[in-house]
């Protein structure tokens, strides 16, 4: 009898690991956040809309910047602060084609910032390459206030490309290990 | 002794207590207009790996094993297909843009060539579910063709 129970106990402590970990891995309530960005409506609509686009972009550097650091933690923390500013993008200001093609991007996108903020360096080093993509072509669409370079890899994955504000190239894909690799192959305006 | 005694028995209780509790079934047998097999042009032998080896936990319909019945493996696997189906559901496909259908085929592509998907979890129940080298060229190349496609 009693090894029976022993046994329902050892079931019961890993089932509640497992309920631990499920909570973990839910995505932190962004309530606050939101708040402070309903804030920013009062502003002049077309203002309001190049500010969030540049919230975005803002935010997808600095995870550019800690891939090429090679810091998973930092990279985790923030592809759940752009995946916040992802849903923070309005996108009623532009045409019906725009905003369709916006909405499908930026929902593309948010799902790849919230799987870096939960996964390990190399997986989230694959959902940067096709949130770059999406990046890339929502830029097309809002424009930038900043100059952008479109920089180049050959070497991951087939060839891949990102954006950086700096001309100089310093690698998100390989960070420390080839940090060099790549060249510019697009500018921005 | 005492103690443990009494633990063991607290936790004995329990586990018959959570029996009670009521899960969720995946369960649905209506084949929707949107689901990848009517979409694409998907050959049998391919569609019948994807239903073996995925649709349990990415689809409307799991064909639940016998100790779904039990908790807490019942909330165990709720928990699997909910999370499986928000992030993939082949019932909704059409439903995807273009751009998160290309997404998701390369994500396909990657899971199965590095052995993510099918979960080990998985396969150690759902012997059928596991993917030999064979199978697993196959799939990847049809699934690449279909993202190509795209």
């Amino acid at each position: 009898m009693s090894t029976m129970a022993l046994a329902a106990t050892i079931f019961l402590t890993v089932s509640c690991k497992n309920g631990n970990k499920e909570e973990a891995a839910a995505p932190m309530s962004n309530e606050m956040h939101q708040e402070s960005m309903d804030d920013k409506d009062d502003m002049v609509m077309s203002d309001n809309e190049d500010a969030k686009a540049a919230a975005i972009l803002n935010d997808y550097f600095n995870l550019k910047d800690a891939l090429v650091n090679d810091d998973n933690g930092k990279a985790k923390e923030l592809g759940n602060t752009m995946a916040q500013s992802l849903k923070a993008f309005d996108a009623s200001n532009y045409s019906d084609n725009e905003k369709s093609e916006l909405n499908d991007i930026i929902e593309d996108a948010t799902e790849h910032a919230e799987h870096i903020s939960e996964s390990d360096i190399k997986h989230q080093r694959e959902h940067f390459k096709v949130l770059s993509k999406d990046i890339t072509d929502m830029v097309a669409i809002t424009g930038t206030a900043t100059k952008l370079y479109e920089q180049y890899c050959p070497m991951y994955d087939g060839g891949t490309a990102w954006l950086s504000k700096e001309e100089n190239v310093l690698n998100p894909y390989y960070g420390s290990s080839m940090l060099r690799c790549g060249k510019v192959q697009r500018e921005i305006n | 002794m005492k103690f443990l005694k009494i633990i063991a028995w607290v936790a004995l209780i329990a586990l018959i207590v959570i029996q009670f509790f009521p899960v969720d079934k995946n369960e649905s047998y209506t084949t929707l207009e949107t689901d990848f097999m009517m979409v694409n042009k998907v050959p049998l032998d391919i569609e019948n790996q994807l239903k073996v080896s995925c649709y349990d936990c990415h689809s409307n319909n799991t064909a639940y094993p016998w100790y779904s019945k039990i908790q807490p493996a019942a909330w165990f696997l709720e928990n699997h297909i909910k999370e499986g189906k928000a992030e993939l559901n082949f019932n909704e496909w059409s439903n995807y843009s273009d751009r998160r259908k290309r997404s998701k085929l390369r994500s396909i592509i990657k899971q199965v060539e590095s052995g993510e998907m099918p979960m080990n979890s998985y396969i150690i129940i759902h012997q059928n579910a596991k993917l030999d080298t064979m199978a697993k060229s196959k799939l990847v190349k049809y699934i690449q063709r279909l993202k190509d496609d795209l």
